[in-house]
């Protein structure tokens, strides 16, 4: 009985110290498995271009939107919407300026709508890939490079591209 | 393991027989706060949770009465929306579940033939956490802030925007919920391994199976709102962005996991009620339960699919049309195994002999208006008009039929028909049957007109409203005044019953079926230290 | 003479053609809708009451029928059959039939709402904590911008004060859209979860800070439409309503040409001028629910 007892302990203790180092081991998992899948890859550009065919037989429009979260950064695209062939290059500028008296750091967060665009664009350039940060009043254009694949849905003949500039936490001054 | 198989319990009794009366049976407040005994804890349950029902029940009726008419009159806006946000927390986690969980104490190891639950200590423990809990919960209106006003769904963002009575609501979900899991797991081993001899899976009373069945889900559940929440804390405290765009999180993403959660969760407060009507239903048609088999399998699948239909509370927040479609038909396909339940009743009810006694009463009033909840579930599972439907006061309309008609209802006719075995007496008859029918108008009096607010544009969760729907409001606080009215009615014949009454015999019901109408009534503190011998009434044979 | 006949026996027959729909755009069911996609709906929606009503009468006639007769005061004895293969599988397999009936006409509406291409008029809708902000991004009114609160008087709200026919359903700035054209709807917010909803158009979609959605209307009838936000988002959630409205397309250029003349000068010329909204709500989110 007591020798049960103390190989249950033993057996518990090494099942705690399994879970803990588990917990931790999470850190690196979580990243491969977000290499593996693709995911999560905000900051990074996009591999390259799948297929570089250019598809002349269709156009898609794409729009622009930009929009700043809680951030008196002005913040637009130059042009409201492209229209491209699948497979083009297409490049677009936005233009940022920082309203405020301070040097302020910002992050911009891409979305798509349909949401299915998502994963037909491949990002070359792009000022969301990092943190960007600007003097008092400063203000800078800043370029996307892109390419729309060929294998986007022919139902999406017109897709939004939005950016959503948040300040970075911990930087204000 | 072995160690609670029904043999090992019998030898375990006979050894300390009798020195277990003398030294288990504190009196005054240690019986309760040591209570190990499954009769006792599941008494705590029952009285905790019309505790909270009352509660939960003042919340509502101030709700209504500042809904009574346009414009603010009674509470401001801020303080509306703790009040509904609290009102759904505390009917769920502290009446609804526990209610559910004292049935399964009290009648589970009664109905099974076994001594006590499996794990008496634990049980004590899960029965303790929920006051400290429900604790928490209502001193979170006195905090600077206010309680938690982000809706019993604690969606993110809005939830990281409250002030600390968001933090102890946090706490008092992580508690209940390791509360429940206990509860759960408890029920699950005393149902595995201390049937009575002779009592197969397959001959197991109908409540016995849809509580294993619930407890299954408890356990798959509950630890998934405990990350949800416990995301919530870390993005309020800790500089996470699990809900937050700007660090790469995402808002929608809090709802998956809060609707992994919150749609099993559902059938947590229903399957347990499915199980109570199944015992009822038989009993006073005088007949057996109308395929046994394909009830269980029916629950079985209901709640399998609750697994893979979340995202239907979810079209509005725009999903990729495959999505929405996928889950459009898991979520009707639900109502395929929930149909087979209410033919097996009615079936079950046909060519029988019946009589109307309170319990049958609730019994056939549960079945008559949850399957009108069932409908609107149906309705709302049609992904274009559920976008309209969702969020106004149609499904407020509908999870009120399925959990007030569906879920309260189940719960007053289990209290009515097992009361006498509980206190050894029976209750007024004749007011039973007025707290039926006062429940059942005023219930339909509140709750009918909603559909009709929700079709014309109401909106839920506001305080104050276009004077276009006036009329139906006011019926509808009306008839919850009313309702609110027929439960404390509810409470008082529950005291009498308990004080007095004519001696209930040992098998009060005459066509009941199961172990526990073979023990006296009241139940004995101790009972089946020596294992019933078990033979399958009709009907569970095969 | 025979004009009052004709006339009556449509009016019996529009009654009768409404009735089922109890009255329409009454107290007891959906607005009336002005958009094709919304008439789908409220046909869906019909569809699924009507197959609902008759299976409760269906089944419920049966089991109050069982109800009164198979009763031990009436002397019913009771039989003991307890299972029967046959019925029970028909009774599933019937209902899943019934099902597909109504995923298939659901189906095509879905596919019909997600089909936001090909615009005329792209508007993006920011909600704020509490109000709305609007973008013209696309088409005819490209870079008109502003935000749309609660006209309703605080008075009326808080005071008892007599409330008008579109109390809490009023705002300053209303939405202007052109009778027949396709607009699309961009949906984001500032803070927390907002609902855009406009129940006539058959239109709800939450908006998500950070995140950009979409949906698509395109009304067939003039008129003021209103709607609520329909996701809870603090304080005054109920009083940051949605007025949207449909103007011919004559009035339309007109609104285009008032909103965009005066203004001009004052705000930069650019077609995305983010300043006024992100400005309006940067310091704090005050409450400013009435104005």
């Amino acid at each position: 009985m007591k020798r049960e007892n103390r190989t249950l302990r033993v057996k518990l203790l090494i099942a705690a110290c399994v879970m803990f180092g588990f917990g931790f081991a999470l850190i690196p998992f979580y990243k491969t498995i977000c290499e593996v899948a693709g995911l999560n890859n905000l900051l990074r550009a996009d591999k390259g271009v799948s297929n570089s065919q250019i598809d002349t037989s269709r156009m898609v429009m794409v729009q622009f939107d930009a929009n700043t979260r809680n951030l008196a950064w002005r913040f637009k695209p130059l042009q409201a919407s492209v229209n491209v062939h699948p497979g083009q290059m297409v490049r677009v500028d936005y233009e940022v300026e920082n309203t405020l008296d301070r040097a302020v750091t910002g992050q911009a967060i891409p979305s798509y709508t349909p949401m299915v665009a998502e994963r037909h664009v491949q990002k070359l350039e792009c000022f969301c890939f990092r943190q960007q940060t600007f003097a008092a009043h400063e203000k800078r254009v800043m370029p996307v490079v892109f390419t729309v694949d060929s294998d986007l849905p022919t139902e999406v003949p017109v897709f939004t591209l939005s950016y959503t500039f948040f300040e970075v936490a911990g930087t204000q001054k | 393991m072995s160690a609670v198989t029904p043999d090992a319990v019998h030898g375990h009794d006979h050894g300390h027989d009798g020195h277990d009366h003398d030294h288990h049976m504190p009196t005054g407040w240690r019986r309760w706060m040591t209570a190990t005994n499954h009769k006792d804890i599941g008494t705590l349950y029952l009285f905790f949770s019309f505790i909270m029902f009352l509660t939960g029940g003042v919340l509502a009726l101030t709700i209504r009465a500042e809904l009574f008419q346009p414009g603010l009159q009674i509470v401001r806006p801020e303080f509306f929306n703790q009040l509904t946000t609290m009102h759904g927390l505390i009917m769920v986690f502290g009446a609804i579940m526990p209610a559910f969980v004292g049935f399964a104490n009290w009648m589970i190891p009664l109905m099974i033939g076994a001594p006590d639950m499996a794990f008496a200590r634990m049980n004590n423990w899960s029965f303790w956490l929920l006051p400290p809990a429900a604790l928490l919960l209502v001193s979170s209106f006195f905090v600077p802030g206010g309680a938690s006003a982000a809706g019993w769904t604690l969606y993110a963002p809005l939830s990281l925007q409250m002030g600390m009575g968001m933090d102890m609501t946090i706490f008092a979900v992580h508690i209940m919920g390791a509360s429940s899991i206990m509860g759960a797991i408890n029920i699950v081993v005393t149902i595995l391994n201390m049937r009575a001899p002779g009592m197969t899976l397959m001959k197991m009373p109908m409540f016995a199976w849809t509580w294993l069945i619930t407890a299954y889900l408890l356990i798959a559940v509950m630890p998934v709102l405990a990350g949800a929440v416990t995301m919530l804390l870390t993005d309020r405290h800790f500089g996470t962005s699990f809900f937050n765009a700007a660090g790469g999180g995402d808002p929608v993403l809090y709802q998956h996991v809060f609707w992994f959660f919150g749609h099993p969760e559902v059938y947590i407060m229903i399957l347990p009620a499915f199980g109570i009507v199944s015992q009822i239903v038989p009993a006073f048609a005088r007949k057996p339960l109308f395929g046994y088999a394909s009830m269980v399998y029916a629950t079985a699948s209901i709640a399998i699919l609750s697994f893979v239909v979340w995202a239907h509370h979810m079209f509005t927040t725009g999903m990729p049309a495959v999505t929405q479609i996928a889950f459009m038909y898991m979520t009707m396909l639900i109502a395929v195994p929930t149909g087979v339940k209410v033919f097996n009743w009615i079936a079950t009810m046909w060519r029988g002999s019946m009589t109307f006694e309170t319990p049958m009463l609730f019994a056939v009033g549960f079945i008559f208006v949850f399957t009108m909840g069932g409908f609107t579930g149906l309705m709302l599972a049609i992904a274009p008009a559920d976008i309209q439907y969702q969020d106004t006061y149609f499904v407020v309309a509908h999870f009120h039929y399925v959990l007030v008609a569906g879920s309260l209802f189940a719960l007053f006719a289990g209290t009515y028909y097992w009361i006498p075995k509980w206190t050894g007496h029976m209750y007024d008859e004749k007011l039973g049957k007025r707290h039926f029918w006062l429940s059942m108008i005023s219930f339909n009096v509140t709750f009918f007109p909603m559909h009709f607010l929700g079709l014309a544009g109401m909106p839920r969760r506001i305080p104050d409203y276009n004077p276009f729907f006036t009329d139906f409001n006011q019926l509808a606080t009306v008839g919850a005044f009313g309702f609110g009215l027929s439960q404390v009615f509810f409470f008082y014949i529950v005291l009498k019953c308990i004080k007095g009454g004519p001696k209930a015999a040992d098998k009060p019901w005459d066509g009941a079926e199961g172990l526990e109408w073979t023990v006296p009534s009241p139940a004995p503190f101790h009972t089946f230290e020596v294992p019933p011998v078990f033979e399958a009434p009709a009907g569970h044979g095969h | 003479m025979k004009k009052t006949v004709v006339r009556t026996a449509s009016l019996i027959g529009v009654v009768l053609a409404m009735a089922p729909a109890f009255a329409l755009d009454g107290q007891y069911n959906f607005q009336h809708p002005v958009t094709h996609l919304a008439e789908d709906i409220f046909g869906l929606h019909m569809l699924m009451f009507w197959i609902c009503v008759v299976i409760f009468v269906a089944v419920f006639g049966v089991m109050f029928y069982s109800v009164f007769a198979h009763r031990k005061s009436k002397g019913a004895v009771a039989a003991t059959f307890h299972e029967s293969t046959t019925v029970e599988i028909l009774w599933t397999i019937v209902p899943v039939v019934i099902l597909l009936g109504m995923a298939w006409p659901a189906t095509k509406t879905v596919l019909a709402m997600k089909d936001t291409s090909n615009p005329e008029i792209t508007i993006k809708a920011t909600g704020y904590q509490w109000k709305w902000g609007y973008d013209y991004m696309q088409g005819e009114g490209q870079g008109i911008s502003f935000l749309s609160t609660l006209s309703t008087p605080r008075a009326q709200i808080d005071q008892g004060e007599w409330k008008g026919d579109n109390y809490l359903l009023e705002v300053d700035n209303e939405v202007v859209v052109p009778i027949g054209k396709k607009v699309r709807v961009l949906l984001t917010a500032q803070d927390v979860i907002h609902a855009w909803w406009v129940p006539a158009f058959g239109v709800k979609q939450d908006a998500i800070p950070g995140f950009i959605r979409d949906v698509w209307f395109k009304a067939e009838k003039e008129g003021v439409f209103r709607g609520n936000c329909a996701e809870l988002c603090g304080k005054d959630h109920g009083f940051m309503p949605i007025v949207v409205r449909v103007v011919s397309q004559q009035a339309y250029t007109e609104w285009v040409a008032a909103k965009a003349a005066p203004p001009a000068a004052a705000s930069a010329p650019a077609t995305t001028d983010k300043a006024a909204p992100s400005a309006a709500s940067e310091p704090k989110p005050a409450a400013a629910s009435a104005s």
